[in-house]
């Protein structure tokens, strides 16, 4: 099913069993923020990995979906699941603006086109009047999932998270093993060779980025929602430079691997945040560590010893 | 001694009964979530950690334990929101302290009302806590933005500065800052002469604008900005030369220490709490002193003392049972008890949460002024408790109301 590999099957399965098992042992809020970055970082592994590009500004889509699902949350009253298929409408409509003009061009003037542009939406959502300027939209009700099933309870809310991160997982997924990603590795591949071979290779970068986009607006508004609240942290550069992190600790180019990134990367400022000023300190080693030993990332280490694609 | 299983059984029966004892003894936890790392790791941070483990040691509390944890909320609203979540949820959380931050206290303000703890901001600056976004589980200890505009813009223009322009940062707190104090310098008779906005973040070299601010005549330059912003006016304008009065609107003993005398005289700022304004804060701040030597408490640390002080005795007086069963109650327990201690003397809380006590506007010491170490303040003037405030009526707090 889905184009899935025996190792990948496998590790499919054990992905979605710890998702089952997971809530049971450890604190759920914990583990939707660890799926909430995970799917982020799938969306942005969708187009360094498997387009080859470089978007240093992928936090202005996941903040801008936030944002736009606590805004229609809490000001118009809208229940969950269409805040956050409106938090995705927003992010994927930024994402087409933004892409556009970014597709333009490669390598690292794309990346700098894309940070400046992050930095533009960051500046917009410090200084625009719905999001609250430096407190950020606070409080946002979680509300009553098709207006009947009421999301408070930790565990209702979690069951929502863990099938909105399956479905982008898989979409995901889907998406690079079709006809159409295969398009997009040509184009990482050798860009000018898929262009002589008579593909709109511009056509095709735009429409990823636009998915890879809304993803990340998908995660963000799901993220404001477990939360109640939508601030300038997600739309910040910093935030971009995390998922980058994310994605590189646990595998560029892995389908897993950017969801044993985030869990890595999330456990840490968890788990951490009771050493104080050391928090930084202790990431800084972790993260200097994980790139001199795991060149490839976690997961794409583990790939190659075993002869396997994850 | 040979170990049959009946002595097996009849130890382990023994040890676990103490432990379940214990257990049952209720026992009160503090979480002080604060900055550690950042911005405000000195005018809150460690300090004001071992502010609350001594109002907790000094209280000695009978008939129930007290636990005092602490973290670091990283000035980021959501990483605030989900320990103060999960110290409610897994750790057993009974009351929140501190929260050095506005965008993370008013996060945790949430998260304290749908867990129903009681929660005690202290370093926080913006009003709301006790205006749009009151909930019946807070008291905002220490001061807030109108606090700060009212003493320093109103009591300042009464003492003669009576003519201003703004320096103020290009953000909603900024803004707001510059908004309430015009008020009340306007109200106190004086004029407003002009103001400049600056890009937030990242600005750093302010020279046009104190340019701008010097040729426009005002008596007194106010800084409607904070932290590095503020110290950063200060610095250049002591380069330029200015001879203009400053007025800080958001500066902290902690950022005069660091900048030194020479470079801050004259700067005008309002505090709830100086450690060396009378003899209760001069013996609070010596007793911290076995603490921190080399410090000297800001009014954030102070107030966090001075509101787990208030608290312990609320709870005693309740009885710990009853007061981890609903935050609420709890805080209306503390409303309708008088407050008192070293820090702030005598006070009272209001029914929106507000905790009210006289404000004062300071001016910084010349370095010839200054006889010992931290001796940096001397008092200009002085807010009653009852204006110090906003009035009750002009908050809109939302369960006032209903």
């Amino acid at each position: 099913m889905f184009g899935f590999s025996r190792p990948q099957a496998t590790a499919f399965a054990v992905m979605l069993a710890a998702i089952i098992v997971a809530p049971f042992v450890l604190y759920p809020v914990f583990l939707m923020k660890v799926l909430c970055f995970a799917l982020f970082a799938c969306a942005f592994n969708l187009l360094i990995g498997y387009v080859g590009l470089l978007s240093f500004g992928h936090a202005a889509y996941f903040g801008m979906g936030g944002y736009a699902a606590g805004y229609a949350a809490k000001a118009w009253g809208w229940s969950p699941e269409l805040a956050i298929l409106f938090g995705t409408l927003a992010g994927g409509l930024l994402g087409t603006v933004f892409g556009w003009i970014a597709i333009r061009r490669q390598g690292i003037y794309f990346a700098m086109i894309t940070l400046a542009l992050g930095q533009m939406a960051y500046f917009f959502c410090l200084q625009a009047p719905f999001t609250g300027g430096e407190d950020g939209i606070q409080q946002i009700p979680r509300g009553n999932l098709f207006g009947v099933f009421s999301m408070q309870s930790d565990m209702a809310m979690y069951a929502l998270v863990a099938v909105i991160f399956l479905f982008g997982f898989l979409l995901v997924h889907r998406i690079v093993h079709s006809p159409f990603g295969q398009i997009l590795k040509a184009i990482r591949e050798n860009e000018p060779r898929a262009t002589s071979l008579g593909y709109r290779t511009d056509s095709y970068k735009l429409v990823a980025f636009i998915i890879s986009c809304a993803l990340a607006g998908l995660a963000g508004g799901t993220k404001s929602l477990v939360f109640g609240i939508a601030t300038l942290t997600d739309v910040h550069n910093a935030m971009s430079g995390e998922v980058v992190l994310m994605t590189l600790l646990g595998g560029l180019g892995t389908i897993f691997g950017p969801v044993m990134g985030a869990l890595i990367s999330t456990s840490m400022e968890n788990y951490l945040a009771q050493a104080g000023a050391w928090v930084t300190v202790i990431q800084g080693v972790i993260f200097v560590t994980c790139v001199i030993a795991f060149r490839k990332g976690v997961l794409g280490v583990l790939a190659e010893k075993l002869k396997i694609t994850l | 001694m040979k170990l049959s299983r009946r002595t097996l059984l009849g130890t382990a029966a023994a040890a676990t009964l103490p432990a379940t004892a214990r257990a049952q003894a209720a026992s009160i936890k503090i979480g002080v979530l604060t900055d550690l790392s950042g911005p405000y790791q000195d005018l809150a941070g460690t300090l004001a950690v071992a502010s609350a483990q001594m109002a907790v040691d000094e209280f000695a509390a009978k008939g129930f334990k007290v636990e005092v944890i602490s973290a670091d909320h990283q000035n980021k609203p959501d990483v605030g929101a989900s320990i103060a979540r999960q110290w409610c949820d897994q750790g057993g959380v009974d009351l929140i302290t501190e929260v050095a931050n506005s965008g993370v206290s008013l996060a945790v303000a949430g998260v304290a009302k749908e867990k129903n703890k009681a929660y005690l901001p202290c370093g926080p600056a913006t009003s709301d806590l006790t205006g749009t976004a009151c909930t019946p589980n807070t008291i905002h200890w220490v001061y807030d933005t109108y606090m700060l505009a009212r003493s320093t813009g109103g009591a300042m223009a009464k003492a003669g500065g009576d003519t201003w322009f703004f320096i103020t940062a290009d953000y909603a707190f900024g803004h707001a800052l510059t908004r309430d104090t015009t008020g009340f310098i306007e109200a106190a008779g004086g004029k407003v002469l002009g103001g400049v906005k600056t890009p937030f973040p990242g600005t750093t070299d302010f020279s046009s604008y104190l340019v701008q601010a010097q040729a426009s005549g005002a008596k007194v330059i106010g800084l409607a900005n904070a932290g590095s912003d503020t110290v950063n006016c200060i610095k250049q304008a002591k380069e330029f030369g200015i001879k203009q009065k400053l007025g800080g609107l958001l500066v902290f003993l902690t950022d005069v220490h660091a900048l030194g005398l020479d470079i801050c005289q004259g700067l005008l700022l309002t505090e709830s709490f100086y450690w060396d304004l009378n003899d209760g804060t001069r013996k609070f701040s010596e007793r911290l002193k076995a603490r921190a030597p080399s410090k000297r408490p800001t009014m954030v640390q102070a107030g966090t003392y001075s509101a787990v002080l208030h608290y312990l005795k609320t709870v005693n007086a309740m009885g710990a049972a009853e007061a981890k069963k609903d935050g609420v109650v709890t805080i209306n327990h503390m409303k309708a008890m008088p407050t008192e201690d070293d820090c702030f003397g005598k006070g009272t809380i209001r029914t929106d949460g507000r905790k009210l006590h006289p404000s004062y506007l300071f001016e910084v010491k010349k370095p010839s002024e200054s006889k010992y170490a931290w001796d940096y303040y001397k008092l200009i003037a002085t807010t009653p408790a009852d204006q110090a405030f906003r009035p009750l009526a002009e908050g809109n707090c939302p369960f006032i109301k209903a």
